[in-house]
């Protein structure tokens, strides 16, 4: 070693390569652990969507009968077709489409439950809507039940012992002899997205939800985008240098990172507690994701208008428009596409928000939609966590296809906001 | 009614700008100097119309279910109320509303009938006095705004005053959310104290909030320790920590030192649309996938593993935090000072040794902010926990076992209708009281470690 010193360091003993080696060797070492690290969250974010979208689709079709049906006058009486007995004409259907099974009751009622519980209700809104169609034949598309939905999807495997499996061979057997008759069709799932809840998977929809999360958010804007951009304003360019202004500052900031549910205990005890407004409305859910969004909107707002080059501001000054001429006239619609971004992110965020809706009471079980925000009500997120606890097989996938809808939503308003951003947005 | 009462407020409004707007340009018109243009005139005049009536409007909505309440229940026969608890009173209200909605079930007494008529008559009586109050007020601000126009008032700086008070109001509305929190909490965890010691909540090691709703029912008697909670919460907390860490600074240090801007363009959004996925949907995704697995996992390799274990939950909600840590440790290398990382270069390390010897040491004040706060999310997360973790408490620390957290108690404590007098709701205030402070010194102690590092450099 003394040599090397004294004649310079050498660059090709076999030293200096196995300690060049090694910390190259370490250099990759990092960057693959990195690329790891990567791949680790890529595989969760593709498992994630994987496993909704295999799980999910099935409740985008839905199994159908097509039948005809006879609407017996006797069973239904002409000046008040709300009271017809429905269940005996859909039982009678039935009858017709197995003629073998003549007049065993028990039998007969095993055949009828292939039919939803709510297609006796598809068949009275019809008359009801029409009264001039007792005594014909018809032909109405039903939905069958859950069980006979996850068999014809083929997530009921025939093949598995009797005992372990939701139907029986003979209710195979019925279901089978429908299809080889062709009455059994599956069609798109508009239910989905036009029924509201229903303790029937095969009936459930998630219209209540979708209007009461519309409502909710629209509360939300209308509270939380005035009071954000006044407060941002108001904290960017008009706010003297002084406790209070740093008091407010410190207050956003924490409020940002408040977790969610505190919110929904505030909301619980202002809003319904003190001020006696009623539980599971979507008015009170906005208000309550209103106090969540407004450090979000408040945040963004800022950043916009800090963007804003300060030559804007003092050419306006210096032509002798007043500050708050300067402000309104130029500063904000110059910094509101990236306000409007920050606000559509926020509203996102909104939508997805749970646990404050939880615990103002939206996870009621409500089977219409909600006509105005001051009527009960579910939302999207709640309505997922509610179909997630439900024990009925069809609920899995109808919770996967929600979450879809809801990530569908939210990915377009994401989408709006980053081409706000791509379009509107400006170098100085 | 509401809608009839922002119409008048809105037709008011519109008027008192057009009035003092035309009555402005009648004087410049007529030869007057005036002080301010014409719109100012308008404006102000909107404004001083818009401002009371408005509040005036809110505060209505706001009291007059509560008074109307009271004065309904101060009605009722004194003989029917005596001796009834507050959940039995809030039961009867409950059930006048809803005779007064029209849902009659079975066959209500007379007294209740009566009630019923009174709570409809006084809802009648509040919303026309609405009406009629918001006209008179609005009416009343037109004409003082009406009276203001002259040649030498001063419209814009009184528009402006008040427009610059309301951006004040804005601001302060923070420090009022804030102030609510705290009182809410504070009220009800006060109420909560009075029924249990404040010791036997903050140390005692047995949690079982079920405590008998009527006499002589067959149930525990109820113990509120929330210690078994608490180490639940920190249970799941540090599953979550040991996923989020050390993925989302190993993906940060690839993404800042190593990737090029087409892999980085790739993979920062991606990261991003795994933090925007809405905590119910990791919920689900724990139950759906990740807790059958674990199971599958355990009982292949002969481990009991519970159905839902601490680990499915912390797991999941550790992939939720990667982006939220990813990001705040790729900011914290990117705020340090490229002359560091050129200087490190230059003497010949390799990206490898700057990045561990020089940047990193550099940025970790910055990542251990980014951190603390994860592990705020991560104790005030609620969902996921909701959705995946136990509901009993147990003072235990096998990530295997089923634990449960503070936010779940505080969530399966008030689902459903229950009125605000026993412990067991009251707990979950007071549990709320306890997440609220604990997430405020994390934060509080992130937001300093971050920004007093970051004068450092800048």
């Amino acid at each position: 070693m003394t040599d090397a010193t004294a004649r310079g360091f050498d660059w090709a003993s076999s030293e200096n390569d196995a300690n060049l080696r090694k910390r190259k060797r370490s250099q990759l070492w990092l960057q693959s652990l990195g690329i790891g690290a990567i791949s680790i969250a890529f595989a969760m974010l593709f498992l994630l969507v994987g496993s909704l979208i295999s799980t999910g689709y099935h409740a985008f079709t839905q199994t159908h009968l097509e039948l005809e049906v006879t609407l017996d006058p006797d069973l239904i009486d002409a000046d008040n077709p709300n009271s017809g007995d429905y269940r005996q004409i859909l039982t009678d259907t039935m009858q017709v489409q197995f003629p073998d099974v003549a007049d065993d009751r028990a039998e007969l009622r095993k055949l009828t439950s292939i039919l939803s519980n709510g297609a006796q209700f598809t068949i009275r809104d019809r008359v009801v809507a029409n009264p001039d169609l007792i005594g014909e034949t018809i032909t109405v598309k039903v939905p069958v039940s859950d069980d006979y939905d996850q068999l014809n999807k083929g997530l009921i495997d025939p093949d598995t012992p009797e005992a372990n499996r939701r139907l029986k061979d003979d209710e195979i057997a019925a279901f089978n002899q429908l299809n080889e008759a062709g009455v059994v069709t599956k069609p798109l799932n508009w239910a989905l997205l036009t029924n509201a809840d229903s303790r029937f998977p095969e009936q459930a929809g998630l219209k209540g939800a979708i209007i009461g999360s519309a409502y909710a958010l629209l509360v939300c804007f209308l509270l939380s985008f005035p009071v954000g951009i006044g407060a941002a304003i108001y904290l960017e360019e008009f706010a003297p240098k002084n406790r209070i202004s740093d008091l407010i500052e410190i207050n956003i900031n924490n409020l940002a990172a408040v977790p969610s549910v505190v919110f929904g205990l505030l909301g619980l005890a202002v809003f319904i507690g003190w001020f006696g407004m009623p539980r599971s409305v979507p008015f009170v859910g906005g208000m309550t994701l209103a106090l969540m969004t407004l450090p979000t909107i408040i945040i963004a707002t800022r950043a916009a208008i800090k963007a804003v080059p300060p030559s804007i501001r003092e050419a306006a000054l210096g032509v002798g428009a007043s500050k708050q001429q300067v402000v309104f006239g130029h500063v904000l619609p110059l910094a509101m596409p990236g306000i409007l971004t920050g606000t559509i992110i926020g509203l996102a965020q909104a939508l997805g928000e749970t646990a404050p809706l939880l615990l103002i009471g939206m996870n009621a079980f409500i089977t219409s939609a909600p006509e105005t925000p001051f009527d009960s009500a579910t939302a999207l997120p709640t309505q997922i966590y509610i179909w997630a606890d439900s024990p009925e097989r069809g609920f899995v996938s109808r919770t996967s296809a929600a979450i879809l809808v809801l990530l569908t939503f939210l990915i377009t308003m994401n989408a709006i906001a980053i081409f706000l951003r791509h379009k509107f947005e400006r170098k100085w | 009614m509401t809608l009839i009462a922002f119409l008048i407020l809105f037709t008011a409004v519109v008027i008192g700008y057009i009035l003092n707007l035309r009555a402005a340009r009648a004087l410049r018109n007529g030869g007057a100097t005036m002080h301010s243009l014409d719109g100012f005139h308008g404006g102000y005049a909107a404004l001083l119309v818009l401002i009371p009536t408005f509040g005036l409007i809110i505060l209505w909505l706001l009291f007059q279910g509560a008074v109307i309440e009271m004065i309904v229940q101060a009605g009722l026969p004194d003989d029917r109320m005596q001796g009834l608890g507050t959940g039995e009173v809030q039961l009867i209200m409950a059930e006048i509303r809803s005779i007064a909605g029209g849902r009659i079930f079975g066959d209500p007494a007379q007294w209740k009938l009566d009630a019923a008529d009174r709570l409809i008559t006084l809802q009648a009586v509040s919303s026309w006095l609405l009406l009629a109050l918001t006209a008179a007020l609005a009416a009343y601000m037109l004409y003082v705004a009406r009276g203001r126009v002259a040649a030498d008032f001063r419209a814009r700086q009184g528009l402006e005053t008040i427009v610059h008070r309301l951006m004040l109001a804005c601001a302060t509305t923070a420090i009022f959310v804030t102030i609510g929190i705290v009182a809410s909490l504070l009220f009800e965890t006060i109420r909560f104290f009075n029924m249990v010691p404040f010791w036997e909540f903050v140390l005692g090691t047995n949690w079982e909030p079920q405590i008998p709703i009527r006499e002589g029912q067959i149930a525990a008697e109820g113990a509120f320790g929330m210690l078994p909670v608490f180490l639940g919460t920190l249970v799941i907390a540090t599953v979550a920590m040991f996923i989020a860490t050390p993925v989302g600074l190993l993906s940060a240090i690839y993404l800042h030192e190593f990737a090029n801007h087409r892999v980085r363009a790739v993979v920062k959004p991606v990261l991003e649309v795994l933090a925007g996925v809405p905590t119910v949907v990791y919920g689900f995704f724990a139950i759906l996938v990740i807790a059958p697995a674990l199971r599958n996992i355990g009982g292949d390799l002969g481990i009991p593993v519970a159905p839902n274990t601490a680990l499915a939950a912390g797991s999941v909600m550790g992939i939720m935090l990667i982006p939220f840590i990813s990001s705040f440790a790729d900011d914290a290398l990117g705020a340090v000072p490229r002359s560091l990382r050129d200087g490190s270069l230059a003497v010949g390390a390799t990206q490898a040794e700057t990045m561990l010897k020089v940047l990193f040491p550099a940025a970790i004040p910055g990542i251990v902010g980014g951190i603390l706060l994860a592990v705020s999310r991560a104790i005030g997360e609620t969902m996921i926990v909701v959705m995946a973790a136990g509901l009993i408490a147990k003072m235990t620390i096998n990530p295997l076992d089923s634990v449960t957290t503070v936010t779940v108690q505080i969530v399966t404590l008030l689902i459903g209708d229950t009125a605000f007098d026993s412990p067991k709701t009251l707990a979950a205030f007071a549990l709320g009281m306890v997440l609220f402070v604990m997430t405020l010194f994390i934060n509080i102690a992130a937001l300093r470690i971050v920004r007093k590092y970051r004068e450092i450099y800048d």
